[in-house]
């Protein structure tokens, strides 16, 4: 059967259907050999879906899968592992309490039944050594980063003779660093001859990984192209279907009256220590204040300080002149503040609830949605409905539970929530994190139309891009303190790279200055 | 190629109605087999013990009320725990509750000034206040303090049963009553009035009934129910959203310990008309009351019908008892078992089996 010069995967009009939607729909491309392939395509494309049919957890309702010229049926992980197949999840799939070698001997048949990970430490540091994934055997997986879990993940797959591995978002959880050494890593498994399917919705790395790239959007293929023979202007366009705004229209305006005043704030993290140092500034009517710094600065303590949710050792909030410190979520949110959490799946939506009861999470307990404690069901159900158009969120109805969602309709749905009470300040905590260049396009502008309405905000972010790209002002935040706060057209990239590195604003101006005087 | 098996299982996210009623059948049909060879063991044919079990259940107009009035306690009290699971309180205390709600009632009935007419609501009230007091015991050690709820409902239960205890045998112990551990018996406007001939107390029924649709609307459409179901499934995002932790689990307790209590009042007023030892005042309604909760899958309407369903198999475990001379004790194995097969089951609801095309 097998032809010698057949492609090593054939995908041939796979169709998958979910209740309400159809994730794959007569998916048809090839997957040649030894070549690193993207699929790219926004949340809810139906990438993670396909790739979950290949790795046999899921079963597609029509068409067929090849593996080099010969039809297979892969109806379980196990059998796609048969078949030399591995997939690294974007959420891994490992046991926190147990070690690495614990977590590889799991599951594979070759482990002895007694002292299972005796002989595999020795395979595994071999593997490890030979890609330079360093990883400590008997390390317990909850004490590892999560770039290590992934190099974990990775290694599990190796381990079984993956001779195709299939990543989803790998760089999602990596620093640039590590994002740097994963792909070092990768190109020497295509050196040897291995396949590698990158799943991924960002461009640059797409024109940096992968030889060759099938667009997905709307659970179709929109087309696969070798990518040296393309330019991410054309992947955007194929992957949204229209020219993504890279740079947003901004209006000048005139900012109104301080609606969110912070002096002199301190707070502690979890651990009790220390996480925001002495912090005063000020978010006006109609104004975005960008709140840039690398992930781990006091970022999260802020936002929880500013919404009710974590105390305050000493400083003030004002919001519209009221001292609103250390009050309860409930207070802060009465007085017209909106919170876009950090952790949408966790923070922001009942997963298990529908998207109905979602939409009235917090406005709830005010009217017109309730009088005195009975809940106007009609009326929720309208303004889901409204929410649901409003919002271009995808989804059969208002009775659907919220975890049935993608991660852009998720945000679509708390953002909805939010901005249809009527805001004075929204406090956003990394708005647009893992979502794909559409979704997280719309959230941007759907954040500048309510600076358009005088709202003000609050944009905290670890993208300097985005950061940059819609905000007024911006300040740096660097282990917990305010390194300078910079009008958004005066600045100079490089500076604010400093500021993030810690390098307060007084003395690069001290520097500029002597620089010219020197001159 | 390796055989493999003719089906796959795979994970559901929401499972449908049908699927929820089906695996719970299926529970029951477990529990029923598992339990004919505990009764063929004993030297009984399953078969005429189960008739037995179904005639002494519903074989006649008495076997029917006993039934009812078995279903009675269950029926508050599993309404009251099926709040509390909605809320992901596991309230295992009820058994407790209802005793204080019996103390409180017999307080009243015996020492209170309080009037005749008004008695009978007065001992309600107060029943309910004691069992809400002591639910929220726990309530407001978890929620403030973070201390176990299973544990502290559950060690309520024994204070509970030496309260009883302590009160028959010593400073309540009845003038009349020949030095036996029991209270003196109420005045008649303390009594609640009985069907016929019957045991059955109407009065608590149709304060049960009532009961079941108002947690039912207080659960889907107010404002505290729909906190209950926030904080029950995603308590972060109910954190968020500015609800309190705290209020809804007090809240949701002094409902779900007021309701067992109210069940307890039901007891010595309807049945006992006096306080006495607590084995004999609760078969251990509150402990069978979870699993009438479970099964009703956390719906406060279908609670009357589970609660039927299990106080058929206390009536019928009397009749039992009487013909075929097994130990009452056989209806503890049997609920038992349902409760096994049920929590079982629940991994079989979030699952579902796939056929393979050949």
């Amino acid at each position: 059967m097998a032809e010698e010069n057949s492609p090593l995967i054939r995908f041939q009009s796979v169709v998958k259907k979910f209740p309400g939607v159809v994730a794959n729909d007569r998916v048809s491309f090839t997957v040649a050999g030894g070549t690193i392939h993207s699929l790219l395509g926004e949340n809810g494309a139906g990438k993670t879906t396909l790739m979950n049919i290949l790795y046999g957890l899921y079963q597609q309702e029509g068409g067929s899968i090849y593996l080099r010229g010969e039809e297979f049926k892969i109806d379980s992980p196990t059998r796609a592992i048969e078949l030399g197949i591995g997939m690294v999840h974007q959420h891994f799939k490992l046991v926190e309490n147990h070690t690495v070698a614990e977590n590889i001997a799991m599951g594979l048949s070759s482990a002895s039944t007694i002292r299972p990970t005796r002989a595999i430490k020795r395979k595994l540091l071999e593997l490890a050594g030979q890609y330079g994934l360093e990883v400590d055997p008997d390390a317990k997986i909850w004490q590892l980063s999560a770039g290590e879990k992934q190099r974990v993940e990775i290694l599990r797959a190796l381990y079984r003779g993956a001779d195709i591995l299939i990543l989803d978002e790998p760089t999602s959880v990596l620093t640039p660093g590590e994002t740097d050494r994963l792909f070092e890593v990768l190109e020497d498994m295509k050196s040897e001859g291995r396949t590698i399917i990158f799943i991924t919705h960002k461009l640059d790395e797409v024109m940096e990984i992968s030889d060759v790239v099938t667009v997905l959007r709307e659970g179709r293929v929109v087309d696969t192209i070798e990518t040296r023979s393309t330019d991410k202007t054309e992947l955007s366009r194929k992957m949204v279907g229209r020219e993504v705004l890279f740079d947003l229209e901004k209006s000048s305006r005139e900012r109104g009256p301080k609606i969110l005043e912070v002096e002199g704030l301190n707070a502690q993290n979890d651990k009790r220590v220390q996480a925001i140092r002495d912090l005063t500034f000020s978010v006006h009517e109609g104004e975005i204040l960008g709140i840039a710094g690398v992930a781990g600065n006091g970022q999260r303590e802020l936002a929880e300080v500013l919404t009710g949710l974590r105390n305050a050792t000493s400083g003030n909030i004002f919001i519209d002149g009221e001292d609103v410190t250390n009050s309860s979520p409930r207070t802060i949110t009465d007085r017209e503040v909106a919170h876009i959490p950090e952790d949408r799946m966790k923070q922001g939506i009942v997963g298990n609830l529908s998207l109905k009861d979602n939409v009235i999470l917090k406005a709830y307990r005010s009217k017109p949605f309730s009088r005195g404690i009975l809940i106007n069901s009609n009326l929720v159900q309208e303004h889901a409905e409204k929410v649901i158009e409003d919002f271009d969120i995808k989804v059969p109805g208002p009775d659907t539970p919220a975890n049935l969602l993608s991660g852009g309709n998720i945000q679509r749905l708390i953002l909805g929530r939010e901005v249809s009470s009527n805001p004075r300040l929204i406090i956003a905590s990394h708005p647009t994190y893992g979502l794909d260049v559409a979704a997280a396009e719309q959230i941007r502008q759907l954040l500048l139309e309510q600076r358009e309405t005088g709202v003000g905000v609050l944009l905290i972010s670890e993208n300097l891009t985005e950061v940059t790209s819609i905000s007024d002002r911006i300040a740096v935040l660097f282990e917990g303190e305010i390194m300078g706060t910079v009008e958004s057209q005066e600045f100079e990239r490089e500076e604010l790279g400093m500021m993030m590195a810690g390098t307060p604003l007084e003395d690069l101006e001290r520097r500029k200055g002597t620089d010219q005087g020197q001159k | 190629m390796k055989d493999r098996l003719p089906f796959k299982i795979t994970k559901r996210k929401n499972p449908s109605g049908f699927a929820v009623i089906t695996v719970s059948f299926l529970a029951l049909l477990g529990a029923f087999i598992v339990a004919s060879i505990v009764f063929w063991a004993y030297g009984a044919n399953p078969i005429q013990a189960y008739k037995a079990l179904f005639s002494g259940a519903f074989g006649g107009l008495y076997e029917i009320s006993e039934t009812v009035r078995r279903a009675t306690p269950l029926l508050l009290a599993g309404i009251g725990l099926v709040i509390a699971f909605k809320a992901k309180f596991w309230n295992i205390g009820a058994e407790g509750q209802l005793l204080l709600g019996a103390i409180a009632a017999s307080w009243v009935a015996l020492f209170s000034p309080v009037p005749g007419p008004l008695m009978i609501p007065a001992m309600f009230f107060f029943g309910f206040l004691a069992g809400a007091a002591w639910g929220l015991i726990p309530a407001f050690l978890k929620s403030k303090l973070g201390i176990n709820d299973v544990i502290t409902t559950l060690m309520m239960n024994y204070i509970a049963i030496n309260l009883v205890l302590f009160l028959v045998q010593g400073p309540w112990k009845g003038e009349q009553q020949w030095g036996f551990p029991y209270t003196d018996k109420f005045p008649a406007s303390a009594q609640l009035p009985t069907i016929g001939n019957t045991n059955v107390h109407w009065t608590t029924v149709l304060v049960g009934v009532i009961a079941a649709f108002a947690v039912y609307f207080i659960i889907n459409r107010t404002t505290p129910g729909f906190e209950i179901k926030v904080l029950g499934s995603n308590p972060a995002a109910g954190r968020f959203a500015g609800m309190s932790y705290v209020k809804t689990t007090l809240f949701v307790m002094t409902i779900s310990g007021g309701l067992a209590g109210m069940a307890g009042v039901g007891e010595v007023a309807g049945i006992h008309h006096m306080l006495r030892n607590p084995s004999e005042l609760s078969l251990g309604y509150g402990y069978t009351a979870i699993i009438v909760a479970w099964l009703a899958r956390k719906n406060p309407i279908a609670v009357i019908l589970t609660s039927l369903f299990f106080g058929a198999i206390f009536a019928g475990g009397d009749a039992i008892k009487v013909s075929l001379g097994l130990p009452f004790q056989i209806t503890d194995v049997f609920n038992g078992l349902i409760l096994f097969f049920l929590i079982g089951s629940e991994l079989l609801m979030s699952y579902k089996i796939e056929w393979r095309q050949s």
